[in-house]
């Protein structure tokens, strides 16, 4: 089951992970990249809740940390599954046939680029090149590359992720 | 034929630590540099060795260095940057440098930072490359332990502090204005130039952003001398080795470090192993996604700046991507242009605007819905995004491979508007 809303408070551990990381620059503010990564890392995706915690406490608007937040690839302003799969859709994967991968991902997960699964397990996204080129067509799962997929070994692949 | 970056790099194999890595002679250069050698002489000494940035614009690295403002006076702290955000699609060089030896990158860094006397140097990672960010926080803490990090490195006064920055995600991360507003937290829009980083960069101070196998050069410069560097490459125009690559339907996709200047032949026959039994060789982008096609007609061109350059293309990242001719032109030039429009920082309206423009024409056509009016319409857009008219480079190199499709190419996009459909 996916949980749409999230605490707007920051937790103890959140608190001293930014604490840290802003301690080695010049300023509060240039930590908002570091905050989000911490935050995503603590729960998984960056609600609104969330944005309004990491403004607090960096003394911003949520404004400027949403702004941030929605700029880059990897920060998720919406829920995902309990396992992010990118599937890298750039050019080499792209000539050795990464919509392959896709139409059977969309078949036995039942999901396209975007969705999660019903039951929360996986999350699919597109991905820009994963810099294996060499062996393409490549993905991840959570922080697992995968090299040379073919769709025979999709099952297995996805069955060490529950 | 000598390999320096990637003689100690063994595919499949744990990389050297630090004990194997000084063993095979690392960290001599940062001793010999410590000891004896002036920031000035270290700059002079790669602007002899004629090292071109292997990011991709290919500008002289001594050079670079030498417009940084030195001395007493000079604002600090300085930076120095490691340029690892490797995101150009058909890329994937840096990847094999920083997996396959860190300690070389991390030497490549003090030394550029104590030639320009930056006291803090950041490695800039993307996030995708889990394993290349591991190794090399446990090689950073190696070099803290030994001494080569830190501060007073090796007894010399010298203090470096090294950081580990992975990226959220963003190929403008890579332009270096970009990710130097991505370091201080920002969304990464360029910065207009000048002030150059150079001058005003990180935090407003003196900065240097190299990319990674630029970096990886310095310690054989520094060990084995500035000739001798030059000497390694084929070509009058840059020093060294390259580290060229290629994917696609060739039967042995991979990367090689080979003398700079090889030529396109070379590596699709020798190295690449040809095409894939049942294909042929239609085009190829030689560095990466931004460069313009080369064809069978370009196989003898020398893989270095000036020699791409004047077959009409760039050498860009060196690592190329190959089109056989079972791959539909007008998809693969669109699947390029969707990676530009995503990745377009919206900063500027040519790119912001132009390239969805670009994309879903090139959309209609592969399916077969395009129009007559649609090839002027793609021609105007390579004038209107192309260099002079955007605030940064990638609209431009997003034309490059457009522009040459259109002129090689354009029969196929012709056959897809008349016929109504794909002939692929
Ligand atoms: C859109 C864009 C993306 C870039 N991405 C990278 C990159 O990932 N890595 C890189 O080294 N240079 C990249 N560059 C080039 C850098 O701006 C810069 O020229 C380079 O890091 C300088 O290093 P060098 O002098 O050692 O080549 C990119 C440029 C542009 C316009
Ligand atoms: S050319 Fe594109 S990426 Fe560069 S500044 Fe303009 S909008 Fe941003
Ligand atoms: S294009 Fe897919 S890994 Fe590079």
């Amino acid at each position: 089951m996916i949980i749409y809303k999230q605490d707007n408070m920051l937790t103890e551990a959140e608190m001293q992970a930014i604490d840290h990381e802003i301690s080695q620059l010049p300023h509060k503010k240039a930590g908002v990249i570091e905050a989000l990564k911490i935050i995503q890392r603590h729960r998984r995706w960056v609600s609104d809740e969330s944005v309004e915690a990491i403004a607090a406490y960096l003394e911003i608007s949520p404004a400027e940390v949403d702004s941030v937040a929605t700029f880059y690839n990897l920060i998720f302003r919406k829920p995902v599954g309990r396992h992010v799969i990118l599937l890298c859709d750039s050019i080499s994967c792209y000539v050795m046939g990464y919509d392959k991968l896709y139409g059977a991902l969309q078949q036995q997960v039942g999901i396209r680029f975007g969705e999660t699964s019903p039951d929360g397990r996986f999350t699919l996204l597109p991905n820009a090149c994963l810099g294996c080129c060499d062996h393409a067509p490549a993905l991840m799962i959570d922080e697992d590359l995968f090299r040379d997929v073919k769709v025979e070994m999709l099952d297995v692949l996805l069955s060490g992720y529950k | 034929m000598e390999r320096p970056l990637t003689e100690y790099i063994q595919p499949g194999r744990p990389p050297l630590d630090l004990k194997g890595y000084e063993m095979t002679g690392g960290y001599a250069a940062v001793r010999k540099v410590l000891r004896g050698m002036s920031p000035a002489e270290v700059q002079q000494q790669v602007r002899d060795s004629n090292l071109k940035g292997r990011g991709g614009a290919g500008f002289n690295t001594g050079m670079k260095w030498s417009f940084v403002p030195m001395g007493r006076d000079a604002p600090g702290p300085k930076y120095l940057i490691a340029n690892a955000d490797e995101m150009e699609p058909g890329t994937f060089k840096d990847r094999l440098l920083m997996e396959g030896n860190p300690h070389q990158l991390i030497e490549g860094m003090i030394l550029s930072a104590y030639a320009i006397q930056a006291s803090v140097s950041y490695i800039f990672l993307r996030w995708a490359y889990r394993q290349a960010a591991q190794l090399l926080r446990k090689s950073m803490e190696e070099a803290y332990a030994a001494g080569y990090l830190g501060r007073n490195i090796l007894g010399s006064g010298y203090n470096l502090d090294m950081h580990l920055h992975t990226g959220v995600g963003r190929y403008m991360c890579g332009e270096e204005t970009a990710l130097l507003n991505a370091l201080e937290g920002k969304r990464a829009t360029p910065r207009a130039k000048p002030p150059f980083p150079q001058v005003s960069g990180l935090f407003g101070k003196p900065t240097i952003v190299n990319n990674v196998e630029t970096l990886c050069c310095i310690p054989h410069i520094v060990n084995k001398g500035a000739a001798w560097f030059k000497g390694l490459s084929y070509s009058e125009d840059s020093g060294g080795t390259k580290i060229y690559g290629a994917s696609g339907k060739v039967k042995r996709p991979g990367a090689w470090e080979l003398p700079m200047g090889v030529t396109l032949r070379q590596l699709l026959e020798e190295h690449a192993g040809g095409m894939k039994d049942g294909f042929t060789l239609k085009g190829v982008l030689p560095g990466g996604a931004s460069t313009d096609f080369l064809t069978i007609d370009h196989l003898d061109v020398k893989m270095d700046y000036t020699s791409v350059a004047a077959a009409g293309s760039r050498l860009g990242t060196g690592t190329m991507v190959v089109m056989d001719d079972a791959t539909c032109p007008v998809g693969f030039v669109h699947n390029l242009q969707h990676f530009f429009a995503q990745e377009s920082c919206g900063w500027c309206t040519p790119c912001r605007e132009g390239l969805p423009w670009v994309e879903k024409i090139l959309l209609s056509i592969e399916r077969g819905e395009g129009r007559e009016e649609d090839m002027q319409l793609l021609h105007m857009h390579t004038r209107l995004l192309g260099p002079g008219n955007t605030f940064c480079a990638l609209a431009p190199g997003a034309m490059e491979p457009l522009q040459s499709a259109l002129k090689y190419f354009g029969e196929d996009f012709q056959r897809h508007i008349k016929n109504k459909k794909c002939p692929y």
